[in-house]
């Protein structure tokens, strides 16, 4: 569609009132966001942009401070006005409305097992649901707005569980004790009508129109097919589909590996999951430029006009002075036996990391199991029986925890009415399920690390490790192991904590906000008593040495990143190149572990 | 009749759907307290990380806390005065305590209703 005589995206055709972006850390969704709300206010719209982005850079964006108020963004448009809500900073609030009353009358330690009831991510997410309740619930505060852009959207299971008339009826009630994941919802403010206000605000097509963002990725591309199908069960049945970051075909042309990334995106494309099919699809082209200043997000959305990149004079450091995988596999070698934990948000590599570590551990003449939880698992599969000294076994996550499912339902739920059945069923579909679940699954095999080396691509958050911990949960089990064989009891959280033990590796990208998630997860680590041993930087550009203009882009921004993580994040780091083929196989695999033949 | 109170360890899901496992003694002491709720008995269950205000505000169980320490419960209080500390009560416990029979009615929904529950 044209207008003013340039090509529109599809996703900005009549835009309704409220505009979602979902999609995973680092796809650039709040860009994206930001470049929406700018171009509808220069449409002469007015236009409030929510960011729940941690990240947020949308003050520095437009060069104002925002914060937690609505701003006016006069810079950039008369008619544009930004609020940025800090999720942890709600979910801090939160937790203070329950702990703060009963502050100085319960023991401290008390206390603290409290706040870390309420620490885990759907306490975040729920809270930030809840700030987002009162701009789509508040007709007075949002009148004078024609569109309002969210640079985030809450899950499928926060909009279940608020749909479940049990949960209500459950908290409100709280004396029956039988209210479980719903816990945070007690101490929200708002009413039981604002919230089912809110969803339905999110349920009709006229008024709410989803963006799902993704990268030209496979396995991001089946993280958002999921998301979509998700949100659609729930009712969100508007949406589009943005895939950012696309690398131009002109830039293929420069050298090999923006080649190879080119066709890797493009057989990504070709391969896109059914159910986004139908979806109309928008390509925001990858840009040499930063996303700072209202320039950059002007020329963010512009279809036509994309010149080639011509930038010049990008000067890039002639090696990268970096350790690789393999110097930290040499560390560890010399123990003889230990468990490595790969620990990442979802897309990161986590599993071809583990197997890279694994085949370099092999490789040295030591027996390694490697343990996978990656649903495709077709890597670990290829490795299986080919290396001498590994072994490879899989756990399927959706086995694991349709089984741990069913045992609960069967055993728990028996006793309950039909909608304490359906709230125990939601509570199965939270994402702390599955990682029980399959934590469970592994923590079977970690006792094998006392005499050989095991490697996993998944290790628990500190947030569940401490609620596992405080409810003794552990404590039961493994004495029911020892009663049957007579060990010592070391619950896998003593195994975790122990350094001589257990090694966590924390996986990330060298970008910003897969940096500061990756931080994140540290943080939750480090509140466990665990000390993740290293960070390992995965799909490198800047230790590829590149040719081409945007690709040396990147590895511009992914310098300043990797200093970020050096100085402040990691006590030991090592980088991985980003290959020109896929690392599936034993000798691609040996290649990520060392630095010198990425521009092979 | 008696008012018995449950004072329960924080749990993130008092279902205990977080557990390493289904904790057995929480499956079987929810089919109890139901069993004594339908005999006429007052039951209530407090669970610490969703009111902690009901544990600071008694101040039997707030003195428990301090000296015992969060590990030691649950604590269990008929009448406001400490019965039971450390593990939760049986069916029989809550039938003493209310003075009603084990057999006082009958008990379609009983704890070995759930196939795999005993």
């Amino acid at each position: 569609m044209l207008l003013n005589g340039i090509e529109t995206m599809k996703f900005l055709i009549h835009a309704p009132r409220y505009l979602f972006f979902t999609g995973k850390g680092g796809v650039g969704k709040t860009s994206i966001a930001c470049a929406t709300a700018l171009q509808l206010s220069e449409q002469g719209r007015r236009v409030l942009l929510v960011s729940t982005d941690p990240a947020s850079n949308v003050g520095q964006v437009f060069g104002v401070s925002i914060g937690n108020r609505i701003t006016a963004m006069t810079a950039a448009s008369p008619n544009l006005f930004a609020l940025e809500i800090d999720p942890q900073a709600a979910a801090q609030a939160y937790r203070e409305r329950i702990v703060g009353p009963v502050r100085g009358m319960l023991p401290d330690a008390v206390l603290k097992g409290i706040e870390e009831q309420l620490s885990g991510a759907c306490t975040t997410e729920i809270a930030a649901f809840d700030e987002f309740t009162a701009l789509l619930a508040d007709p007075a505060l949002i009148a004078s707005y024609d569109h309002i852009v969210f640079d985030t959207a809450p899950t499928g299971h926060t909009i279940r569980l608020l749909q479940l008339p049990g949960a209500w009826s459950g908290f409100l009630e709280a004396s029956k004790g039988d209210v479980s994941c719903l816990g945070p919802l007690a101490g929200l403010e708002k009413q039981r009508t604002q919230y089912k206000s809110a969803v339905e605000a999110l349920a009709d097509p006229h008024r709410t129109r989803l963006v799902l963002v993704a990268r030209a990725q496979t396995a991001t591309l089946r993280e958002v097919a999921r998301t979509h199908e998700e949100l659609a069960a729930v009712g969100l049945s508007q949406q589009c589909l943005v895939i950012n970051g696309v690398l131009p075909s002109a830039e293929a042309e420069q050298d090999d590996l923006a080649e190879a990334i080119f066709l890797r995106e493009q057989a990504a494309l070709t391969a896109i999951p059914d159910s986004l099919k139908s979806l109309p699809r928008d390509l925001v082209a990858l840009k040499s430029f930063n996303l700072v200043g209202v320039d950059a997000l002007r020329r963010l959305l512009n279809v036509v006009g994309d010149t080639p990149c011509t930038e010049a004079g990008i000067e890039l450091p002639s090696s990268v002075h970096a350790p690789s995988l393999s110097s930290l596999v040499d560390d560890f070698a010399a123990e003889g036996h230990g468990l490595v934990m790969f620990m990442g948000k979802g897309g990161v590599g986590k599993t071809t990391l583990a197997a890279a570590f694994a085949v370099e551990l092999a490789r040295r003449g030591l027996q390694v199991h490697l343990s996978t939880s990656d649903p495709a698992a077709h890597l670990a599969e290829t490795l299986d029986g080919t290396v001498h000294n590994l072994t490879v076994s899989r756990i399927d996550p959706r086995e694991e925890t349709d089984r741990y499912r069913r045992y609960v339902m069967d055993t728990k739920g028996a006793e309950l009415d039909a909608e304490g059945r359906a709230l125990l069923e939601e509570d199965l579909r939270s994402p702390c399920t599955e990682e029980i679940a399959v934590f469970q699954a592994f923590s079977r095999i970690i006792r094998e690390a006392d005499t050989r080396f095991v490697v996993m691509d998944t290790a628990p958050t500190g947030h569940t490790l401490l609620l596992l911990d405080a409810t003794g949960a552990y404590h039961r089990e493994i004495t029911r192991q020892a009663g049957a064989s007579g060990l010592i009891e070391i619950t896998p959280m003593m195994q975790l904590q122990d350094p001589r033990q257990t090694r966590v590796l924390i996986a990330t990208l060298a970008e910003p906000t897969p940096v500061l998630e990756a931080a994140g997860l540290q943080d939750d680590l480090r509140r466990a008593g665990i000390e993740p041993w290293a960070w390992v930087i995965n799909n490198s550009v800047a230790s590829s040495k590149p040719h081409s203009p945007l690709l040396k882009q990147r590895a511009l921004n992914e310098l300043r990143e990797i200093e970020v993580i050096a100085a402040r994040h990691a006590r030991r780091y090592a980088i991985v190149p980003l290959l020109k083929q896929e690392p599936i196989g034993t000798a691609q695999l040996l290649d990520l572990s060392r630095l010198d033949v990425a521009s092979k | 009749m008696k008012t018995i109170q449950v004072f329960e360890p924080a749990l993130c899901c008092s279902t205990g759907v977080c557990g390493v496992d289904v904790d057995q003694t929480l499956v079987t002491f929810t089919a109890d307290v139901n069993w004594a709720r339908q005999n006429g008995v007052a039951v209530a269950r407090v669970n610490l990380a969703q009111q902690p205000m009901a544990f600071a505000e008694n101040a039997i169980v707030r003195e428990f806390l301090e000296r015992a320490g969060q590990e030691a419960l649950p604590v269990t209080l008929v009448d406001g005065d400490i019965v039971l500390a450390g593990t939760y009560p049986a069916r029989t416990d809550l039938a003493r305590w209310a003075g009603i029979s084990l057999t006082a009615a009958p008990n379609p929904q009983g704890c070995c209703s759930g196939k795999k529950c005993c």
